[in-house]
């Protein structure tokens, strides 16, 4: 297990609890969702963003690349603003993570939507395709997480 | 580029930033402490529900409100899926994305926030993750020309 920065652990941001942390965090996701929709009309699902990126339409690439350049620059922005580094626990193994990278691109595309897209912009208009969609992908998680943790041991 | 695909794609890079700071905010970036939200068997951690928490709370209210306008404020149309149908392919893919979620701790949008941390995992993650999606799409538009 790599470990990154573990004395910043405890700095600014994480002082507050994990809890307080967490819905604030989930508030930003809130209004990030609620912005591209008022400005732009269009669900915040990055699977769905990430789809129709490379299809170069001309009319749909630049929005698509800009909001997914957003997201990855977000920890150079955060590290500038908060002064704090981001680390993150990498515990999966390489043969692991390709799987999970490869049924994370198909199940988003066949089942159209992730945790962003059903599970809060879908959720939020009370969507019962993305209701169902949600509480499907959140068991399957477990029941994973479940079998490579306490049957398979094999996970962290 | 005419100035409301310029707004479009200004709009949306704020968009992505804002999403990318409550990601690594909440710690949702953190693979580990996804696994341990999923854990409910072991030592469970459920601080990551307050982030669907908050973030739901704020967008279902805050489209309520949206949806009263005629329009988007740099588009034509708001557009949202019209799909109602509870399918077994909504189930299958929600099964599929949900083990890969729950293997690796990472769903799209964390995956790329946490490319810049130069995690090898996660960037095999992403470049399977993003070859599935374009595969699976390359392969719907073949089967749709190929229909009559």
């Amino acid at each position: 297990m790599r470990r990154y920065n573990p004395q910043r652990e405890s700095n600014s941001m994480n002082q507050l609890t994990p809890y307080l942390s967490a819905l604030l965090g989930g508030v930003y996701i809130g209004l990030a969702a609620l912005w591209l929709m008022w400005a732009n009309g269009r669900i915040a699902g990055i699977s769905g963003i990430l789809g129709g990126l490379l299809r170069f339409d001309k009319d749909e690439f630049f929005w698509r690349a800009a909001f997914l350049l957003g997201l990855i620059i977000s920890p150079w922005i955060y590290s500038r603003v908060s002064g704090e580094q981001i680390f993150v626990y990498d515990a999966t193994p390489i043969g692991t993570a390709v799987i999970a990278g490869l049924l994370v691109g198909v199940g988003t595309q066949i089942g159209n939507g992730c945790t962003s897209g059903h599970g809060v912009c879908g959720i939020s208009r009370f969507s019962i395709r993305s209701i169902i969609a949600t509480i499907t992908f959140m068991l399957a998680g477990v029941i994973t997480v479940y079998v490579m943790r306490h049957l398979v041991g094999g996970g962290t | 580029m005419k100035s409301s695909a310029l707004f479009q794609t200004l709009s949306a890079a704020g968009a992505g930033l804002l999403f990318g700071q409550g990601l690594i905010i909440s710690r949702m970036i953190d693979p580990k402490k996804v696994m341990d939200f999923l854990d409910i068997a072991g030592d469970w951690d459920p601080s990551l529900a307050f982030v669907m928490i908050g973030a739901i709370a704020v967008t279902s209210i805050g489209y309520r409100f949206l949806f009263k306008a005629n329009r988007p404020l740099f588009a034509d149309l708001f557009r949202l899926p019209l799909s109602k149908q509870i399918d077994s392919k909504l189930i299958g893919g929600a099964i599929l994305f949900g083990i890969g979620w729950g293997l690796a701790g990472l769903c799209p949008g964390p995956a790329l926030v946490d490319l810049s941390l130069g995690l090898p995992s996660v960037m095999l993650f992403v470049v399977a993750m993003v070859i599935c999606i374009n595969g699976y799409r390359f392969i719907q538009s073949l089967s749709a020309k190929s229909e009559p």
